[in-house]
C-alpha cells in the first residue's frame, strides 16, 4: 500500500470454531466462497492488509488459536471501511450462514484495535487483544463495532498508562496492570 | 426539532413532492431539477427545500453541477439529499425499536438465527396469502414498494438490456436493528422476502449486500450467479 493519510489504522481479528474439518462436504459451500470473498476484501475501499499463510491464498491453514479455530486478521484505514466490507459486501452471505459452519462462541470472537499506520500486527499481538477484550470488556485497547473508540481515545489511553511491551509475554505473565482495568 | 414537528413540515403538498422526489433519486439533487420535477418555480422550490433541510429531513451541500472546477467553473450550486436519520411518531408513545434491539440482542446471544429465519419466512408466506409466487420483476417492485423497500429496476452488473434486469432496494425497513446485528437481521430480511416472493416462481431473492442499501437483490430465477 502507498502512504495513507490516516495516522492510525484499524486492525481486526476474528476467530471461528469449525463445526467440521475444512475438507468436510458440509463446509464446502464456505470453502467455495473463500477466494471470491478474499478477492473482494483485497479490492475493497480502505483495505490495507490481511494475514495470509506463506504459499497459500488465505490464512485458513494457520491455527494459532486451536486446532479447529480459523483466524482472520486484517488492517483497514477506517472503521467504516471495515464495516462496509464485513456487512455490506459478499462477506455478509458468509456471515448469514455462520451457524451452519461455525460453532457459536459464548465469548467475544471479534476484536478491533488501532495500530500506527504501516504497522502490521502479529498473530500473537492479535490474540492478546482478543484476550484483553474477553477479560476486561471493550476499552480503547480492544473493542468491538458496537462499542468502539476513536484513534484519539486510544492514543490518550496509551499516554495515561505505562506502555505495554510489544514483545510476546509468557502465558499468564501478560496480565494487565490494575491501572488499566480502572480505565475501562 | 421534535420528530412530530419535522413530520409536520411534510404536510405542505409542494414540500412533500419535493421531499419524495429527492428521496427517490438516491443522489444529490439540485434546485432546478427538483423544481422541474415538482412542477413549481425555482425560487419556491428553493424555499421549500431549505425548510426541509432546516427540519432535518434533507441534508444540503454545495457542488459544481457542471463537473468542472477552478476559475470559470461557476458558483457551486446548492444540492440536497435525504437525511440519514429516522423520524417516527407513535401515539401514544411506544418504543418498539428498543424492544426490537433487545430481542435481537437476546437472539444473537443465543444463536437463534435459524429459528428467526424460519419465522420470517412463514410471515412472508402469510403476507403473500394464497397468491401464486411473484410473477415477475414488475410485480416484485410493486410488492416491495408497498412494504417500504423503495425498489428500483436496474441492469445487473455485466448484463445488458431488459433481460439483465434486477430489482435493488434503496431502503432497509429494519435499518436501525440491521446496523447493530447485521447477519441476524439481514438473514431475517432475506427469509421474509423469500416467503413474500414465494419459492419456485420466476423471480427469487438473493443476498447481495452493498453499502447504503438493502442487503437483498431480486432477480429472475434462471439468471446464473457465479
Amino acid at each position: 500500500m502507498t502512504a495513507s493519510p490516516h495516522a492510525a489504522h484499524l486492525a481486526e481479528l476474528n476467530v471461528a470454531t469449525l463445526r467440521h474439518p475444512l475438507d468436510d462436504p458440509r463446509i464446502a459451500p464456505f470453502v467455495e466462497m473463500l477466494d471470491s470473498v478474499n478477492a473482494a476484501a483485497d479490492r475493497a475501499p480502505g483495505f490495507v492488509w490481511r494475514l495470509v499463510e506463506e504459499g497459500a491464498a488465505d490464512a485458513t491453514g494457520l491455527r494459532p488459536a486451536g486446532e479447529d479455530v480459523i483466524v482472520n486478521l486484517s488492517v483497514w484505514e477506517t472503521q467504516e471501511a471495515l464495516w462496509d466490507f464485513t456487512y455490506r459486501s459478499g462477506h455478509l452471505e458468509v456471515m448469514r450462514r455462520r451457524r451452519e459452519w461455525f460453532q457459536r462462541h459464548v465469548e467475544a470472537h471479534l476484536v478491533l484495535w488501532w495500530v500506527p499506520a504501516g504497522h502490521l500486527p502479529t498473530v500473537g499481538e492479535a490474540l492478546e487483544r482478543l484476550a484483553d477484550l474477553r477479560a476486561h470488556g471493550p476499552s480503547p485497547r480492544a473493542f468491538t463495532f458496537a462499542s468502539s473508540y476513536t484513534p484519539a481515545e486510544a492514543a490518550e489511553h496509551r499516554h495515561a498508562v505505562p506502555p505495554a511491551r510489544p514483545e510476546p509475554t509468557p502465558r499468564g505473565a501478560g496480565q494487565t496492570p490494575a491501572g488499566d482495568a480502572a480505565a475501562v | 426539532m421534535e420528530d412530530i414537528d419535522a413530520i409536520a413540515v411534510l404536510q405542505d403538498p409542494v414540500r412533500r413532492r419535493l421531499y419524495e422526489y429527492v428521496a427517490a433519486q438516491g443522489r444529490e439533487v439540485g434546485r432546478n431539477e427538483a423544481a422541474e420535477a415538482a412542477g413549481v418555480a425555482r425560487t419556491l422550490a428553493a424555499h421549500h427545500l431549505d425548510r426541509l433541510a432546516e427540519a432535518g429531513l434533507l441534508e444540503s451541500g454545495s457542488r459544481r453541477l457542471t463537473g468542472r472546477s477552478g476559475p470559470g467553473a461557476g458558483r457551486p450550486a446548492k444540492v440536497y439529499t435525504r437525511a440519514r436519520g429516522e423520524r417516527s411518531v407513535s401515539l401514544p408513545a411506544r418504543d418498539y425499536r428498543t424492544a426490537a434491539e433487545l430481542l435481537a440482542e437476546a437472539a444473537e446471544e443465543a444463536g437463534l438465527d435459524a429459528g428467526l429465519c424460519a419465522a420470517a419466512r412463514r410471515r412472508g408466506e402469510a403476507l403473500r396469502g394464497s397468491a401464486a409466487p411473484c410473477g415477475g420483476l414488475d410485480e416484485a417492485v410493486e410488492m416491495l414498494a408497498a412494504r417500504g423497500y423503495e425498489p428500483r429496476l436496474e441492469v445487473a452488473d455485466g448484463a445488458e438490456g431488459a433481460a439483465g434486469q434486477v430489482v435493488r432496494m434503496r431502503n432497509c425497513p429494519f435499518h436501525a436493528v440491521a446496523e447493530r446485528f447485521p447477519p441476524l437481521v439481514c438473514g431475517m430480511n432475506l427469509a421474509l422476502l423469500e416467503g413474500l416472493l414465494g419459492a419456485g416462481g420466476p423471480v427469487r431473492a438473493r443476498m447481495d449486500a452493498r453499502p447504503g442499501e438493502c442487503c437483498v437483490v431480486v432477480e429472475p430465477s434462471k439468471s446464473n450467479d457465479h
